[in-house]
C-alpha cells in the first residue's frame, strides 16, 4: 500500500513537469493564445521601458516629439522652431538667437521630416536632424540632451520639404525646396514663373565631431516642386534622389495644373560628383543673407550669426552629375530600400507604386539612352530604368518604409490603408485599413540599412471618431502594427501631438546609456553664471540690472533685491546649483511680458523683467522641487524712476 | 617558520588594500532615489559612491538639520587612521622578515594581530560615536522636527552593520572592499601564527630525536 502510494505521487510529480513543459513551450510559440493578444505585446508595465524611442515630428507645432514603442507613450517634446513656454525655448535671453532668421525672429515654423544619424547606414544616433518648412530651416538635435543645438536657415529656398534627409555617413543633411522661386529674390509677375523659377537643393555638410552644419553648395535646379526625396545607400551610396511634381511649372490653381502630366520626375544626382566640382573650386558664389544659430552646451548660449554668400551650383555644368527619371503622377516619398539598388515613387494620384532599379539606371545612363532632355538635363527612359510596379489595388501611394527581410510596407493615403510587398517580386503580402488617411509611416531604422522591423508606426491626417471627441479640433492618431509576422497585425492606437508628418526611430538601447542626468555645474561657462552661492549678486547697469541669482532646493540666492526702479530692466540669470537626476527649478515673476524659466541641474538660463510699477513683487519657483517648494520664493522691491535707493541683496537676513 | 613567515608578510600586505579601497559603504535607496545615494567611507575620508552622492545627501540632510558630511580635515581620524594603519603594516611586515631571517619566534604573529584587533575594535567604538553624535545632535531650526511614537526625537543615526529604515529612506551599511581585504589579510595573520607553532614543534621534536641518537652513539 505504501509503495502504491509513492508511486501516485511519482506520477503527480512526473504529471506536473510535463504539464509545466507544455506550458513553457505553449508560451514561447507564436501560436500560443496570450502571445497573440494585442494588449499584452504593447503592454509595458509599470516601471518597465520601451523597447524602442520614436521621434515623430510635430508639423505645425514646430517641435519633436519623443515617444516610446511600443507603449505609444509621449516623454518629451523637444523645442525646435517654435517657441516654448514650458521651458522658456525661444523667450529666454540664450534661447532666443536659435530662431533668428534673415527676416527677423521667427517664432514657430513647420516641422517635417526628423533623420536620425548614421554611419555606414546604420543608426548611430549621434543626432537628428529636421526642417522647418515654411522659412526654410534645418534643425540639428542633440541625442544626449535631446535639446536643439543648431539651426540653419537655407537661402533662395521655399517651403523646405524635400529636406532633412542625411547621407549614410552623415557626410551632408539635404534639404530641398518645394516651392521653387526666382533665385535670387526679384520683384518680376508671377506667371513668368516658367522657365524662370529655380529650385534649390541645398547640401549641408556635418561635421563629424561636433555635428556643425555648413553650406556646402546648392543645385539650382528647374522650377519643379521637389516633394521628398531620400539617399542612396550601399551601392547607391554618392547619389540622393527627389521626387517632383508640377513639371508643368504652373503658377495657380496647382491642384488641377499641376496634375496634368502623366508622368514626372525623381531627380537622380551624383552628389559625389558635384562635391568633386566644388571641391577643385567649381561653382558661382552668389550673394546671400541666412541666419547660422549654434547653441553652446557648456555657455548654455545660443549665438545668431549671419552669412552674406552661398555657392550654387548649375546642373547642366556638371555632366554625368544629375538625371530625371520619368516617375507617374505627381510622386510624393522617394524611399530607397536597405540595399540601395531599389529607388521608389510613391505616384500619390495614381493606385501604383514606381521602383526603378539603380543598376538599370547607371546602364542606361552609361548607354546615353537618353529620351529627351529638361532644362539640360538628360531625361532616360522610363523603360529603361524600371525595376518594376506594385499594383496594390489601393489608392494614393504615399511613402514606403522598409524592413530587413525584403520587405516594403506603403501608407496610401486615399484608400487609408498600408500595404507591405516583397521586393523583387512586387506582389503584395497584407494590407491593413488604418484610421483614417494616413500619412507617412515609421519603422525604426527603416530608412537605413539596417531595418528593426518589429513595428510599424502609421501616422494619420484624420482622426474622426478614434478617442472621446475634444470638439472640432483634435489630435492626429496613430497606429502600431507589429510587421514580426507575415502578416501585420494592428496592436495599438494612439494620439500624437501637432501634425506627426514623418519620424525616426531607434533601439532604446542606442540612446538610453548616454542620455545626459545633469549637466555639470563646473562645466557651466555661462557668462552671467553663479558657481557657488557666495557669488551671488546684483549689478546695476545704467538702467539694466543684473541679477547673478542661484537656485537650490529650497530657496533663491538672493531671495529679497530692493534698489530696482520703474523703467528698469531687470534681468534675472538663474542657474540651478543641483547636481542631482531630475531637479530643475523654476522662476517666474508677477507681471513678467516673456515664458517662465525651467532651468535643469547645473545650468543658467535667462529672464527679462521690465517692472512698469512701484511695489514689492513676488517671485517664485514653477517646478515642485522638493516639500518645500512652495516656500521657494522671493521679493524684489521696485521703486519710482527717480528715487535713490541703493541695489542691496540678501538671503535670510 | 619560513613559510609561516612569508605568509605573515602576505597577509600584513593585503592592508594595503585600505589605501584604496573604501572601509565601509553606506547606501541609501529611496522611492525617488530608484538608482540609491551613497557613500564611500575610506580611512583617509568621506567619498562618493557615485559622483555628487555626498552632495545630494548633505541636501537631503539638511531638511532634518544634520550637518554636512565632514570633509578629511574636519576630523582628526582621517588623518590618524591612515598612520595607524601604515605604522601597523611596517611593524607587520618587519615581524614577519625578522621571523623570516629566525629572529623572532611565532608569538609575535598573534601579538600583531591581537594589537590590530584591538585597534579595529576601538575603530569601529570612534566610528560609531561619530554616527550617534551625526545622527541625533540636530540643529534646533530643523525644517522638520519628527518625532517617535513615544514622543522622543527623532534619530537618523545610520546603522553601523545592516539595514535600517529612515523616513523614506532604506540604510544599508556594510563593510567594502578594504575592510573585506583588512579581515583576508588579519586571518592569514593568524594561519601564519599557527603554522609557525606547528613548525616549532615539528623542529624541537627533531632535535630530541637528534639528541637521542647522539646519546646511543656515545654508548
Amino acid at each position: 500500500m505504501k509503495k502504491y502510494r509513492y508511486s501516485i505521487t511519482t506520477l503527480l510529480v512526473l504529471a506536473l513537469v510535463v504539464a509545466s513543459c507544455g506550458d513553457q513551450n505553449g508560451k514561447a510559440s507564436s501560436n500560443g493564445a496570450l502571445s497573440s493578444s494585442a494588449a499584452e505585446k504593447v503592454y509595458v508595465a509599470p516601471g518597465e521601458q520601451d523597447e524602442f524611442y520614436a521621434f515623430l515630428s510635430g508639423g505645425y507645432s514646430g517641435n519633436l516629439t519623443v515617444y516610446g514603442l511600443p507603449s505609444g507613450r509621449m516623454f518629451k517634446e523637444i523645442p525646435v522652431f517654435s517657441q516654448f513656454p514650458t521651458s522658456g525655448y525661444g523667450y529666454s535671453e540664450e534661447t532666443k538667437p536659435m530662431l533668428n532668421t534673415s527676416y527677423g525672429f521667427v517664432p514657430w515654423d513647420d516641422l517635417h521630416h526628423p533623420d536620425i544619424s548614421q554611419t555606414n547606414g546604420e543608426l548611430d544616433g549621434r543626432w537628428i536632424f529636421v526642417n522647418g518648412n515654411n522659412t526654410p530651416r534645418i534643425g540639428r538635435v542633440n541625442l544626449s540632451t535631446f535639446e536643439t543645438e543648431e539651426i540653419i536657415e537655407i537661402p533662395n529656398s521655399a517651403g523646405n520639404h524635400s529636406s532633412s534627409f542625411i547621407t549614410e555617413n552623415t557626410e551632408y543633411v539635404v534639404a530641398g525646396t518645394r516651392f521653387s522661386v526666382p533665385v535670387p529674390q526679384r520683384d518680376m509677375p508671377i506667371n513668368e514663373y516658367k522657365g524662370n523659377f529655380k529650385g534649390a537643393l541645398t547640401f549641408i555638410s556635418v561635421e563629424p565631431e561636433h555635428g556643425r552644419l555648413d553650406i556646402k553648395f546648392q543645385l539650382l535646379m528647374p522650377g519643379f516642386n521637389y516633394d521628398l526625396s531620400h539617399p542612396g545607400r550601399g551601392e547607391s551610396h554618392g547619389w540622393f534622389f527627389f521626387t517632383t511634381y508640377n513639371t508643368e511649372e504652373a503658377n495657380s490653381l496647382m491642384e488641377v495644373n499641376s496634375s496634368q502630366n502623366d508622368k514626372d520626375f525623381i531627380a537622380a544626382i551624383n552628389w559625389k560628383k558635384i562635391e568633386e566640382y566644388v571641391n577643385g573650386g567649381g561653382g558661382t558664389k552668389i550673394p546671400a543673407n541666412y541666419a547660422h544659430n549654434v547653441y553652446d552646451e557648456t555657455t548654455h548660449t545660443g549665438t545668431s550669426t549671419m552669412n552674406k554668400e552661398v555657392l550654387t551650383v548649375d546642373p547642366t555644368k556638371v555632366p554625368g552629375a544629375v538625371f530625371f527619371l520619368p516617375t507617374p503622377k505627381s510622386p510624393h516619398g522617394c524611399d530607397v530600400d536597405p540595399s540601395g539598388q531599389y529607388i521608389i515613387g510613391n505616384g500619390k494620384l495614381s493606385a501604383d507604386l514606381t521602383i526603378h532599379s539603380f543598376d538599370k539606371m547607371l546602364a542606361a545612363i552609361e548607354e546615353k539612352k537618353f529620351d529627351g532632355e529638361a532644362y539640360g538635363i538628360p531625361i532616360l527612359k522610363f523603360e529603361d530604368v524600371l525595376a518594376g510596379t506594385v499594383k496594390s489595388g489601393g489608392l494614393g501611394p504615399l511613402h514606403t518604409e522598409f524592413d530587413a527581410k525584403g520587405n516594403a510596407y506603403t501608407t496610401f493615403f486615399i484608400s487609408s490603408e498600408v500595404v507591405k510587398w516583397k521586393l523583387g517580386t512586387w506582389e503584395v503580402i497584407d494590407r491593413k485599413p488604418t484610421f483614417y488617411s494616413v500619412g507617412h509611416l515609421m519603422i525604426p531604422g527603416g530608412n537605413s540599412r539596417k531595418p528593426f522591423g518589429k513595428y510599424v508606426v502609421a501616422m494619420n491626417k484624420i482622426t474622426k471618431d478614434r478617442y472621446l471627441p475634444t470638439g472640432p479640433e483634435m489630435e492626429h492618431s496613430a497606429q502600431i502594427y507589429d510587421i514580426s509576422g507575415e502578416k501585420m497585425e494592428l496592436i495599438y492606437d494612439f494620439p500624437t501631438h501637432g501634425e506627426p508628418h514623418y519620424a525616426a526611430g531607434c533601439p532604446a538601447e542606442l540612446l538610453a546609456p548616454k542620455s545626459k542626468k545633469i549637466y555639470r555645474l563646473n562645466e557651466n561657462k555661462h557668462r552671467y553664471a553663479v558657481t557657488n552661492p557666495g557669488e551671488a549678486r546684483v549689478e546695476r547697469d545704467g538702467n539694466e540690472v543684473h541679477i547673478y541669482m542661484s537656485t537650490i532646493r529650497s530657496h533663491f540666492t538672493p531671495d529679497n533685491i530692493e534698489g530696482v526702479k520703474v523703467g528698469d530692466k531687470v534681468y534675472f540669470h538663474i542657474t540651478n546649483h543641483e547636481q542631482d537626476f531630475d531637479v530643475p527649478h523654476g522662476f517666474s515673476i508677477i507681471g513678467q511680458n516673456t515664458s517662465e524659466l525651467l532651468v535643469m541641474p547645473g545650468q543658467t538660463k535667462t529672464s527679462v523683467w521690465e517692472p512698469k510699477q512701484v511695489g514689492v513683487w513676488p517671485f517664485y519657483c514653477t517646478d515642485f522641487c522638493s516639500a518645500l517648494h512652495q516656500e521657494m520664493q522671493g521679493y524684489v522691491r521696485v521703486s519710482p524712476a527717480n528715487s535713490n535707493i541703493d541695489l542691496s541683496w540678501s538671503l535670510g537676513e | 617558520m619560513k613559510k609561516a613567515s612569508i605568509l605573515m608578510i602576505i597577509g600584513v600586505s593585503f592592508l594595503l588594500g585600505l589605501f584604496n579601497f573604501p572601509l565601509w559603504n553606506i547606501v541609501l535607496g529611496a522611492p525617488q532615489y530608484p538608482e540609491p545615494l551613497g557613500m564611500n567611507i575610506h580611512i583617509d575620508g568621506i567619498r562618493d559612491m557615485n559622483e555628487f552622492d555626498l552632495q545630494n545627501i548633505d541636501g537631503l540632510n539638511h531638511y532634518i538639520g544634520m550637518r554636512k558630511l565632514p570633509k578629511p580635515e574636519e576630523m582628526w581620524e582621517f588623518s590618524v587612521f591612515p598612520m595607524v594603519i601604515g605604522g601597523m603594516i611596517i611593524l607587520g611586515i618587519l615581524v614577519g622578515l625578522l621571523g623570516f631571517l629566525g629572529k623572532v619566534d611565532y608569538k609575535w604573529f598573534i601579538g600583531w594581530f591581537m594589537i590590530m584587533s584591538i585597534l579595529g575594535v576601538l575603530g569601529m567604538y570612534d566610528f560609531n560615536a561619530w554616527m550617534v553624535d551625526y545622527g541625533t545632535n540636530l540643529d534646533p531650526n530643523a525644517i522638520m522636527k519628527l518625532a517617535n511614537p513615544d514622543g522622543t526625537p527623532m534619530s537618523y543615526k545610520p546603522p553601523l552593520f545592516g539595514h535600517a529604515k529612515m523616513l523614506n529612506f532604506d540604510v544599508t551599511s556594510l563593510p567594502a572592499t578594504g575592510a573585506w581585504m583588512m579581515f583576508t589579510g588579519m586571518m592569514l595573520t593568524i594561519i601564519a601564527f599557527f603554522i609557525g607553532k606547528s613548525a616549532k614543534k615539528a623542529t624541537v621534536k627533531k632535535h630530541v630525536v637528534t639528541a637521542i641518537k647522539v646519546k646511543t652513539n656515545d654508548k
